[in-house]
């Protein structure tokens, strides 16, 4: 599979990123590479996977994956649209949702994540859109998967801010701070699979994507990852998964 | 209660200079023809507030007419960043830019409050993060029942709320559907409110799900048909995407930008 006509690593990490949500019910979506892989999901291993987009649509079925995510395709194949006041009042709040799906532009080693500033907050080298749903997402669905870029820009040793909590500074971190949900579970990079340790909270690969090797994934990452003793191969993609992916990006 | 009325004649009766003006609209009903009516009437040293300042505050942050932002989330949905936004906030172009953020719950939030004739709203949220510490409008708080800590937020009630619906009819009521996001809290949290609608009808048909606005909670209704574009009108128009990846190179270079308003803008009407 590491032939020029293979899969290539965004296609491997959009597909390891869609079977994370085999056997979820709900999914709680971000924009971008999120809504890919949640709509490949829908389309493969999680056929009735009910997709919530923080524009309030419930349920939405959209035939292509959108370009923002209040695009008319997510309301009219919804079960329901809902105000913002009531999509996350009501629905991500008291943790009704499965799993919740971040993008990130720094994620450190317990999976925390920035998408506000880069360089310092008053005057910033760059300006990032910022939290939008993510913290809330971050906090209570009953669990997270993140996915980034593997990259020592993004997988950063120190975030320049905290915009949404992962597991915090480590174990018992989260239950300090009253967050509900488990936090992230998984972090998906086009490298491998990033988990964390049950005990420390810290981020351990845990799995690389054919044709990778472990020592790439720790040089490319911001502080000295750990790789598991029974590193694993992430299987790669199917034909089918590869259609479905083709039919949706075509 | 509502007037009908030209979009110039109401803006400038609506909002002046100074004014915390909310146009609302997620993704969806976007108010960009007020927007570009504001650019013209050269409004200045208004707090722009918005969950999403989306194409429409990049617009009117780079003419000059902001002097602080209220937001959520500031990218180009699907597309980036939002460099109008960008060059102020990080270069003090066209001028300097104070900039308040939160959470989407926790801007949407500070609407129920405002809406609600609340001082504050209560959530669940930022807890842990860095907005904590940069945002004024956030504080801990104790719930009195059950000692347990949580999250409030300030009430938001702007001078002025600007919202496109699909339709109103005669009197003035305002019927809008499809992803309605925080256009019926910011409309009933502000002391004035002017909307936009692609027609004004004999009769409002009901339409499953609708928000419905009566005419005595609107100050000024203003028939301006294709007003969300470049965003959309669900069962009017279409979000038109071009535009928005198109925006990227146009909002990038500060000529290029320039330009565009003079072009589509200033010299348009």
């Amino acid at each position: 599979m590491n032939d020029r006509s293979g899969p290539s690593a965004e296609d491997m990490m959009t597909v390891a990123a869609a079977r994370a949500l085999a056997g979820k019910r709900t999914c709680f979506v971000g924009i971008g590479l999120p809504s890919l892989a949640a709509n490949l999901a829908r389309a493969t291993c999680a056929p009735g996977i009910v997709l919530i987009y923080e524009s309030g649509t419930i349920g939405s079925k959209p035939p292509r994956p959108p370009l923002s995510i209040g695009d008319g395709s997510l309301a009219e194949t919804a079960d329901t649209v809902v105000s913002s006041a009531e999509i996350f009042n009501y629905w991500l709040q008291p943790g009704r949702i499965d799993t919740g799906f971040l993008g990130a532009a720094q994620l450190d080693r317990y999976a925390n994540l920035n998408t506000t500033v880069i360089g310092d907050y008053a005057r910033p080298k760059v300006r990032l859109p910022g939290a939008g749903g993510a913290p809330e997402i971050a906090a209570s669905c009953k669990e997270t998967i993140v996915v980034v870029r593997h990259t020592p820009r993004i997988l950063v040793d120190r975030l320049d801010f905290t915009t949404s909590v992962g597991h915090g500074d480590g174990p018992g971190a989260r239950e300090r701070l009253g967050l509900r949900g488990a936090g992230p579970v998984k972090v998906i990079t086009d490298l491998g699979v990033l988990e964390p340790d049950p005990g420390t909270r810290e981020l351990v690969l845990v799995s690389v994507h054919p044709g990778v090797d472990p020592a790439e994934a720790r040089t490319r990452t911001g502080w000295p990852l750990r790789v598991a003793p029974d590193l694993t191969a992430t299987e790669p993609p199917t034909r089918a998964e590869l259609d479905a992916l083709r039919a949706l990006t075509s | 209660m509502a007037r009908l009325t030209a979009l110039p004649e109401a803006l400038a009766a609506a909002v002046r200079d100074g004014d915390a003006v909310a146009m609302e609209g997620f993704t969806h009903l976007i108010p960009h023809a007020a927007a570009h009516e504001l650019i013209r009437q050269g409004r200045r040293d208004l707090t722009l507030i918005r969950m999403t300042p989306d194409v429409i505050y990049d617009q009117l942050i780079g003419a000059g007419c902001a002097a602080k932002l209220v937001f959520s989330w500031g990218g180009n949905p699907g597309v980036g960043s939002l460099h109008r936004l960008r060059d102020a906030v990080e270069h003090g172009w066209p001028r300097d830019l104070a900039i308040e953020e939160h959470s989407h719950a926790g801007l949407v939030n500070r609407y129920v409050a405002g809406a609600s004739g609340l001082p504050f709203a209560v959530l669940r949220g930022y807890a842990g993060t860095d907005l904590v510490d940069v945002t004024d409008s956030i504080a801990p708080i104790t719930c009195p029942f059950t000692g347990e800590r949580l999250t409030a937020v300030s009430a938001l009630n702007p001078d002025v709320a600007v919202i496109h619906a699909q339709r109103a009819d005669r009197e003035g009521n305002v019927q809008l559907w499809g992803i309605v996001g925080a256009q019926k809290e910011a409309v009933l949290a502000a002391r004035r409110s002017v909307v936009t609608v692609e027609e004004v009808v004999d009769v409002l048909a009901p339409v499953p799900g609708a928000v419905f606005l009566p005419h005595w909670v609107i100050d000024w209704v203003c028939e301006v048909p294709g007003g969300a574009a470049p965003s959309y009108a669900a069962g009017y128009t279409e979000r038109d995407n071009d535009f928005y990846r198109d925006w990227d190179a146009v909002s990038r270079d500060r000529d290029a930008f320039r330009a565009w308003i003079d072009a589509n803008v200033l010299e348009a009407e």
